[in-house]
């Protein structure tokens, strides 16, 4: 059983008139097995949240703590997070040109079980991985997410979330730009992770529509650089019927 | 070149457009009108292949140039080497060629010309290691229907200073690929040119450079669309390390009135792995007709991709071996197009080294 804990997150961002505070103050707390969605409108701070937790060097911390089972997250690299067992699903994966996914899969997976994986096993659980995410195998050998489409790369965030096996998974906007074929898969991917494993699970979304497919158990409501409310699955369906209005102060 | 002193037309002041970036301090005497070259018969055949054959001869070049190293090579070079891919040829393994008779001592020229026959199809292989103070000239002729990969390495040693020229007229539905490795040397400067003798025909250029402490390569590419419905690609890529490393890349490409349908598209990347390098990357279109199906060109210098080093290390890779593979990546995508195993591997091992020299 291991615990992901926010206390009191505040974050900045550097911008041309000077930094500006994102996160006002978010307390949140994760465990294994638990399913937390957040959710809030565009521009209200949950993808900050999510890369600030990764460590990327855009944000600036100003207050607060980040822990994993009391290890102070944020005094940790960004590979040293990843190694912890925490993993970021980018709603924009990079593309890196001239890399090819099985060398990155290899790559990744060698640094996060901090031994090579053997090959004779190795490659066939990539092959079932991507399989299982209805992935054509030529994919191994083209460059990290150059010239993917959408879904292919949310596709491959999930692939490597089956292969890294973190302890917690941060799901940024996955279900954005994904057709409903492609929605099912990815959640399935998901869900598939969750059943072989204790994983928790921060699940970022703007709509509603992914939940249908991964329910959570508790559900955050975010706006303004904080959470606002909050409830378990009950809270979305709210959520659905009335939108963010009352949230929002303009 | 009558009306024109010959002295000064031969030896560059360094205001010109084609010598402004050249150093031309460290070309040991290539360009010095009192300093005779002497000639060279420097390209040997590895290996005998069917249909491949290498010979010296009197033999006309088969273009005109401007460039002065290859002026004074041409008037220094009596016998050039000839080598002939007979018409109709498949020849499966690549023909490769080494260098012999490079003194690095004394100031050289040699020349090359190939003749591809019609519909025949090769690869190409140029290794140029040791030592070397060369002006020299290799000259391609594709025939109709005929398809070459020219593959040029320069792995050369710390010293050498090389100016070359390679130029390619291109048959009727003739390909002419060519990758350009230029890793070693003190001074290199290629002139990879292109002009068309027939429509439906294609040049694919693409190279790649790795200049560390001190080195200057420079690659310069003109492209003289000078017929209708013929295709150019241009893709070079450099990396630059260390106080002093210092590259440049013109991209010419002209297509001339009568060049209807010409479709071309030319590409500069430079990756700037420390402080104290140079890059100067200059793409330039010269377009006198409309009629085309397209042209276009990008250019690229600056410092590693910090989001492709966020995505890596976010998936637990070290700093250092998470900017190893974004390198790695970016030589990768142009060696891999050189289809040779062991060369590719060798290249990638090579630049592995130099990485490792400059604490990358």
């Amino acid at each position: 059983m291991s615990t992901l804990e926010i206390k009191n997150l505040q974050v900045s961002v550097a911008t041309e008139e000077g930094f500006k505070e994102i996160l006002k103050g978010v307390d949140l707390t994760l465990k294994s097995g638990e399913t937390h969605a957040i959710m809030g409108p565009n521009g209200s701070g949950k993808s900050t949240l999510a890369y600030s937790i990764a460590g990327h060097p855009k944000y600036t911390i100003t207050g607060g703590s980040v822990t994993l089972d009391g290890a102070d997250v944020l005094e940790m690299t960004v590979d040293e997070r990843a190694r912890a067992g925490l993993f970021l699903a980018m709603q924009y994966p990079v593309e890196v040109p001239g890399v090819s996914v099985t060398n990155f899969l290899r790559t990744a997976a060698t640094a996060i079980r901090g031994e090579a994986p053997k090959v004779r096993t190795w490659v066939g659980e990539v092959k079932e991985a991507m399989s299982a995410l209805s992935m054509d195998p030529a994919f191994a050998e083209r460059s990290v997410n150059e010239g993917f489409s959408g879904g292919e790369k949310k596709r491959h965030e999930i692939l490597q979330l089956e292969l890294l096996k973190p302890k917690f998974a941060i799901l940024d906007e996955t279900d954005s730009g994904l057709d409903v074929d492609a929605l099912k898969i990815v959640s399935e991917g998901v869900n598939r992770v969750k059943g072989n494993s204790d994983l928790g699970i921060m699940l970022i979304t703007h709509y509603t529509r992914i939940l249908r497919y991964i329910k959570p158990d508790f559900v955050h409501v975010f706006a303004a650089g904080r959470i606002v409310e909050e409830g378990g699955p009950e809270l979305a369906d709210k959520l659905e019927e009335n939108g963010y209005a009352e949230y929002v102060t303009n | 070149m009558s009306g024109l002193s010959t002295t000064n037309y031969l030896t560059p002041s360094g205001r010109e457009e084609a010598w402004r970036f050249t150093p031309l301090a460290r070309l040991a005497g290539l360009l010095n009108a009192d300093v005779a070259l002497e000639q060279v018969a420097s390209f040997a055949l590895s290996a005998p292949q069917p249909g491949v054959t290498l010979e010296s001869k009197e033999s006309e070049p088969y273009s005109q140039t401007t460039d002065s190293a290859t002026i004074r090579a041409r008037s220094a070079v009596t016998h050039a080497q000839y080598l002939t891919i007979a018409a109709n040829a498949e020849v499966n393994d690549p023909i490769v060629i080494t260098r012999t008779g490079l003194s690095g001592s004394a100031p050289q020229a040699t020349r090359l010309q190939i003749h591809v026959g019609a519909n025949a199809h090769a690869k190409l292989l140029i290794e140029n290691t040791g030592e070397a103070i060369v002006a020299e000239e290799i000259e391609f002729k594709l025939e109709q229907g005929a398809s070459l990969h020219f593959i040029s390495i320069q792995e050369w040693a710390p010293k050498a200073v090389q100016l070359a020229r390679h130029h390619a007229i291109i048959g009727k539905d003739a390909t002419f690929t060519s990758t350009v490795v230029t890793i070693g040397g003190s001074l290199v400067r290629i002139l990879p040119t292109v002009e068309y003798s027939g429509q439906g025909s294609f040049a694919d250029l693409s190279g790649v450079y790795f200049a560390t402490d001190g080195q200057h390569l420079e690659h310069r590419i003109h492209v003289d669309h000078n017929i209708p419905n013929a295709k150019s690609r241009v893709n070079y890529k450099g990396a630059l390390a260390g106080d002093k490393a210092r590259t440049v890349w013109i991209g010419d490409v002209y297509i001339r009135a009568e060049a209807e349908g010409t479709d071309t598209y030319e590409l500069n990347r430079n990756l700037l792995l420390s402080d104290g390098a140079r890059a100067d990357s200059v793409p330039n279109l010269e377009i006198e007709t409309g009629e085309i199906v397209g042209a276009g060109h990008a250019s690229t210098t600056g410092r590693f991709d910090d989001e492709q080093l966020f995505y890596l290390e976010s998936r637990g890779i070290p700093a250092e071996i998470a900017r190893r593979l974004v390198i790695r990546g970016f030589f990768s995508e142009i060696v891999s197009l050189i289809k040779i195993e062991e060369v590719e591997e060798r290249i990638m091992v090579r630049i592995d080294s130099e990485l490792d020299k400059v604490g990358k």
